[in-house]
């Protein structure tokens, strides 16, 4: 696979570690009411869906920054790239 | 028709015209008391140990494709029980236990062949982890025997025992592990459910639930609705999707995992060996193919395929491990969708909606776990209690700090 990085251009996803689901941006907040549900629900469920699905990847053989990728995962075809910065910086990912 | 060495000699003379299709392809019933979802390995054990040993009726398998279509028959086929946890390791020797009578309890050759299984350890800290996976096996009732090189050597001589990073310290051996025919078990399993009344339902797709004030009353179709008083859902790898229909979300992701078979060499690996260190573990079928594999892609997946540098990291394992395999010719290659869970270990409970029953989160381990798996799911259905051996199976664990966590890698499901 290739992933477009925004200031590289077409990388190699073996230059990338997975971390998962780019919902982690949306990470809680730890103060709030009821935070204990919402960080188990946080850490451990996932949407997991089949088809399109926007991730976290690491360039950690680049210039190790972090994207959010949007690809499929029936087909692994990989439909865009950002950096997952302007992402959290826009409100996170939906 | 029960199957014999008698029954083989009496079809050979009478032109083979005595044998008779395995099950039945019945029409679904508008109704029955339990249906389970998937006809894939545990889906088949759970309604053969539902019928045969809780004495249940009136059940279904709903199998969307064919049965024995997904995981069942993409695995590489090895049975083992060589867990240090307490949550797993009871767990996975009674489904050892299990193998060891299964094809006398269901009358149907599943080639199960405990031919060993050797985990191999590269430094004293690795050896010492075997150490005491060893004592938890032996304290579970299991066998285990810590090896050391010479020992090794003398098993399988052809591993490279100086490899520069990871030269070869000893193994931890546990010699009733071995392998089984996977399409075998599925078909072994579904006869014998069939024979028990059992209606397997095959190219029938459940396409949601019928929940009625949180109580479950049924299931959609492809076939049209089908009523049930509780419903078992077994379709590691599709859980997510299946469970979503019913509003759930699972800890777990899916991921694609990648096998391999050779073309046929004469008989040259001893039994099952793994190479940890190495991304890598092999043995050989008895059609003489070099069975093997080594880790999953590490990205969601439900593509049923891999990419090509797994498959690189796979072979430099092999060719690291036991050099002469360069020799051979890849025949094959595939993969399957697993369960990843948070915890590398899997799901076996009830679900909080009143009737739907969840069998999930085997990660690349079900197949070993299939007759316990069924076992223990068929008695969570017919008694509502989990069976002593999966009680710490349960959806909640991960919201209650009770994980499972094998590797101690955290809720990080592609490193599990």
């Amino acid at each position: 696979m290739l992933i477009p990085h925004p200031l590289l251009g077409l990388r190699d996803a073996q230059e990338f570690t997975y971390l998962g689901d780019a919902a982690l941006l949306n990470r809680p907040d730890g103060m709030a009411e009821g935070a204990e549900a919402a960080f188990a629900e946080y850490v451990y469920l996932r949407d997991n869906p089949a088809g399109v699905h926007r991730e976290l990847w690491f360039h950690e053989q680049g210039d190790r920054s972090w994207l959010v990728v949007t690809r499929d995962t029936t087909t692994h075809e990989i439909l865009g790239a950002e950096l997952a910065r302007d992402v959290k910086l826009k409100g996170g990912a939906a | 028709m029960h199957f014999s060495g008698l029954r083989v000699i009496r079809e050979a003379l009478t032109g083979h015209k005595g044998w008779k299709p395995l099950w039945r392809n019945p029409e679904p019933q508008p109704a029955y008391d339990y249906i389970i979802v998937g006809g894939g390995g545990h889906g088949l054990a759970t309604a053969y140990y539902l019928a045969k040993t809780f004495g249940r009726a009136r059940i279904a398998v709903l199998e969307k494709s064919w049965l024995g279509s997904g995981n069942i028959g993409r695995n590489t086929t090895i049975i083992r029980s060589n867990y240090l946890l307490p949550g797993n390791e009871p767990f996975y020797e009674f489904s050892m236990k299990l193998w060891e009578g299964l094809e006398q309890e269901f009358n149907f050759n599943a080639m199960v062949s405990q031919r060993g299984i050797l985990n191999l350890c590269h430094t004293d800290a690795q050896r010492d982890a075997f150490r005491r996976r060893g004592n938890a096996m032996l304290l579970a009732g299991a066998d285990a025997e810590l090896l050391d090189r010479e020992q090794v050597r003398a098993m399988a001589p052809f591993l490279n025992f100086d490899n520069a990073r990871f030269p070869i310290k000893g193994g931890l051996l546990q010699r009733r592990a071995g392998t089984a025919r996977h399409d075998g078990v599925a078909w072994g399993y579904a006869r014998g459910a069939d024979m028990r009344g059992v209606d397997l339902i095959q190219n029938c797709e459940v396409t949601g639930f019928r929940i009625d004030g949180g109580r479950i009353s049924g299931v959609e179709t492809t076939r049209g609705h089908i009523a049930a008083g509780k419903v078992g859902v077994a379709v590691a790898g599709s859980s997510s999707r299946v469970m979503a229909m019913a509003g759930m979300r699972l800890p777990i992701e899916s991921h694609v995992l990648q096998a391999f078979v050779s073309e046929g060499l004469k008989p040259t690996i001893p039994g099952v060996i793994t190479f940890g260190a190495g991304h890598f573990y092999v043995s050989q079928s008895d059609k003489g193919g070099l069975v093997f594999g080594g880790d999953i892609d590490g990205y969601n997946s439900y593509a049923q395929r891999g990419n090509l540098p797994v498959i690189e990291d796979v072979a430099e394992g092999g060719m690291a491990l036991m050099p002469m395999i360069g020799r051979a010719r890849l025949l094959r290659v595939w993969g399957g969708i697993m369960d990843m869970s948070m915890d590398g270990s899997p799901i076996i409970d009830r679900t909080p909606v009143e009737g739907l029953y969840l069998n999930a989160g085997w990660c690349y381990g079900g197949f070993k776990a299939t007759p316990a798996s069924g076992y223990a799911f068929a008695h969570l259905l017919a008694t509502g209690r989990p069976h002593e051996t999966a009680s710490a199976y349960r959806l909640d664990r991960f919201a209650r700090g009770h994980v499972i966590d094998e590797k101690g890698v955290g809720a990080q499901p592609n490193l599990h």
